[in-house]
């Protein structure tokens, strides 16, 4: 409250009236309209599934063309780590021309050559494998590329065994990838389909649902009676912020039951984070909704600040420490950064105080920001 | 069939005034997709160039040094910390200020110049495993450079194999040179689909279709009168981003313009499609607002865009080819980067052809029949 008489406690008393009743009016509106329900929990299930299953970036049964222009038992032996590895689904095939062709159409990621004099420059010891990967989708080549590396380490390392010449590298990478030692992508997919979630329906179920409310001239109606225009937010705010939260159980369960995604940290942090975040959300669409006052336009803005830079710029897929400096400056003012850093954190790494204080400190200070300049729009629309 | 066009025409401009006059609008179906190539141009990548790793150097030998000069020296790697202790590897991997930690152990010189082979131990933070693996290889490369050099450096016989690796059509193996022609379907599709199923849906809303109705149009021109205004829409957007893709970030463009432009019509085309078949079936604006954002979603997720589609169950690569992105995303990098033809791009046209004819027809269907 800011500067003024001294409230009575009637007067307080008025207002947890009039708020209570603001609740229990947007509740009956909730639960009366199929479509907040299906945004706040129907939604959730259904993309968490869709994505949970369909996003994944590990490569498995790569298709291969492998090329042998030489049938010495080296070259076959070669062949064989290829065709035994798990990563690779290897067909052979007779011409480089005719391999060529696979990748061009795509049937194969890429080309394992073994040239002609394979064998024997072999015994000379500067033998080479030609490997031709498919660059379009580069983070796919390289990973194929290191997978090719490995497969060829195994076979050398078998040769060695075998009493080959013996040839140990002279330094060699010992690596271990902690919170994640399955190196399974859904790991840390999934924690970020939880943001993408929980940003869409938070921002939707505000932003809609308001711009309706003015477009029809309803909220003008509730202007005329003694509720201010606090009390109008909060009593919007609450009944969604339930649903959203209804909505965030739905994606932690499935994450936790269907995509067995280990939550290291406690659930109070989780719950804590998200209740934030989902307030954040909200209050975006809040200020959206208040701002242009057009069901259109408000959902078409929802949806661009919204569900698109929190897939892109916000740390769930693309490494932030990586973009330019501009770039990196835009995601700071992103709610969804800070959220996937807590998630990704809370899920694998356990309770690092070192992120989570930070992280929910700017949430914190983004939600207090945007209730109060969704409540100065709405006073200045009022004058 | 003359008086047809003319009324379709007609048509057309009304919808365009009724998106085009308010500024607001206007702004917002062609400005965002030019900042938003311009901003996931740059984001949307997963090269890495710059890595913060901490070492703990426990033989301060000078191979070590060579072998950390070699990393520092790469561009890429930035030594954030020399830690002393053992303890303090965890503190820098879980407050994620490096997102490698390596150790190099005491015995590292002694070992290489025995030839029985030293060992570098990293760790890395896994709560992006796919960044995580990508730094890793990195890492191997400059091992593998290291061990070239000291092989050479103290006359040692040469790897008895070595992988000589290419990539075709992406040289360098850059993400961006496939995100980005990938876009250019990806953000004409968002504004393209919902201008399309909430056109029908406000008039309806606002009992403007019955008037519509009553006018001597017949249902398949008052579709097309819908149709042509989000088309112009999505090609301008479309072209916004293809300009962001050349003159921007100067990716070089293989193929023809011609067989780029005539897959993405098809593509425009069945999203509007799409669009119009939502439109016919919400009774609001809200309705139709939530079966958009139901479809597009996935859409766009589940396109091959980020993830690829080889990865996904069975199940849900069948639900993939009812998304058009999927086939436009694959046209605008085959085209773009490969150069390919319509002959080699047919598996892709056909479909989209077959997506855009039934949804228009289900569309127009749907229209005549409510009018009953």
């Amino acid at each position: 409250m800011t500067v003024g008489p001294v409230m009575p406690d009637s007067a307080w008393a008025l207002k947890l009236r009039r708020i209570r009743a603001l609740v229990r009016k947007e509740t009956y509106q909730v639960m009366r309209d199929p479509s907040s329900i299906a945004i706040g929990i129907v939604l959730p299930l259904i993309l968490i599934l869709l994505f949970g299953y369909g996003l994944s970036l590990d490569v498995k049964n790569v298709p291969l063309a492998l090329v042998m222009e030489d049938g010495s038992s080296d070259a076959v032996e070669l062949a064989g780590a290829f065709e035994l590895s798990p990563y690779f689904r290897p067909q052979r095939v007779l011409s480089m021309p005719l391999a060529q062709r696979l990748l061009l159409e795509q049937k194969v990621d890429g080309i394992v050559r073994i040239q002609s004099d394979f064998a024997h420059r072999l015994a000379a010891g500067d033998a080479s494998l030609q490997l031709i990967v498919h660059g379009a989708d580069a983070n796919r080549a390289r990973i194929i590329q290191s997978y090719v590396q490995g497969a060829v380490g195994v076979w050398s390392a078998q040769r060695v065994a075998e009493g080959h010449a013996a040839d140990t590298p002279p330094l060699t990478l010992e690596s271990r990838l902690w919170f994640n030692e399955a190196n399974d992508s859904s790991y840390f997919l999934v924690p970020g389909l939880i943001v993408l979630v929980m940003t869409l329906i938070g921002g939707l179920l505000t932003s809609m649902v308001m711009a309706r409310e003015w477009e029809r001239g309803t909220l003008e109606a509730l202007f005329v009676t003694p509720v201010r225009s606090d009390e109008i937010l909060l009593g919007k705010t609450l009944p969604y912020f339930l649903l959203g939260l209804m909505g965030l159980g739905v994606c932690v369960f499935a994450a936790e039951f269907l995509f067995r995604v280990p939550l290291r940290g406690s659930l109070w942090v989780l719950l804590g984070a998200s209740m934030l975040y989902v307030l954040v959300a909200l209050g975006i669409g809040l200020l959206i909704s208040s701002w242009v006052k057009n069901q259109l336009v408000a959902s078409q803005l929802t949806m661009l600040v919204t569900f698109m830079p929190a897939f892109m710029l916000s740390g769930f897929l693309f490494d932030l420490r990586s973009m330019p400096l501009i770039v990196r400056f835009i995601t700071y003012l992103l709610p969804a950064r800070y959220y996937v850093a807590l998630l990704q954190s809370v899920f694998l790494a356990g309770d690092v105080w070192s992120v989570i204080v930070p992280n929910t400190l700017v949430l914190a200070v983004m939600a207090t920001a945007l209730g109060m300049s969704s409540r100065a729009v709405m006073n200045k629309r009022l004058i | 069939m003359i008086a047809a066009v003319l009324r379709i025409l007609a048509l057309t401009r009304k919808e365009l005034l009724a998106v085009l006059k308010d500024k607001r609008s206007r702004l917002s179906l062609l400005i965002p997709p030019v900042v938003q190539s311009l901003i996931f141009g740059y984001a949307a990548t997963y090269d890495l160039n710059h890595v913060p790793y901490a070492v703990l150097d426990q033989d301060h030998s000078t191979s070590s040094r060579q072998l950390l000069a070699g990393l520092d020296g790469s561009g890429i790697f930035e030594r954030i910390a020399d830690l002393q202790r053992i303890s303090d590897m965890s503190a820098y991997i879980d407050s994620r200020r490096a997102l490698l930690v390596l150790q190099i152990p005491a015995d590292f010189e002694r070992r290489l110049h025995q030839g029985s082979g030293a060992d570098l131990q990293v760790i890395a933070d896994g709560r992006n495993s796919n960044t995580a693996g990508i730094a890793l290889g990195y890492l191997s490369d400059i091992v593998q450079q290291f061990n070239a050099g000291w092989r050479d450096a103290h006359a040692l016989p040469r790897a008895p194999l070595e992988v000589v690796a290419r990539a075709w059509y992406n040289p360098n193996l850059e993400t961006r040179w496939n995100m980005i022609p990938g876009m250019i379907g990806t953000l004409s599709l968002i504004q393209t689909m919902m201008l399309t199923a909430m056109s029908v849906a406000r008039e309806r809303e606002q009992g403007t279709f019955d008037q519509l109705l009553v006018t001597p149009f017949r249902p398949y021109e008052i579709m097309a009168g819908k149709a042509l205004p989000s088309m112009l829409v999505g090609t301008i957007q479309a072209t916004g981003v293809l300009l962001v893709a050349q003159l921007w970030f100067r990716i070089p463009f293989a193929g023809s313009y011609l067989t780029l432009y005539a897959g993405l019509w098809l593509f425009l085309l069945a999203a509007i499609g799409i669009g119009l078949l939502l439109s016919s079936l919400a009774a609001t604006m809200q309705q139709a607002m939530l079966y958009s954002m139901l479809l597009i979603m996935p859409f766009s997720l589940l396109s091959g865009l980020t993830t690829p589609l080889t990865n996904m169950p069975r199940a849900l690569q069948y639900f993939t080819a009812i998304n058009p992105l999927r086939y436009a995303i694959d046209i605008a990098r085959r085209v773009y980067l490969e150069g390919a033809g319509l002959a080699l791009l047919w598996p892709d046209l056909w479909p989209l052809a077959v997506l855009a004819a039934l949804t228009l027809a289900a569309a127009s269907w749907v229209f005549s029949h409510r009018m009953q």
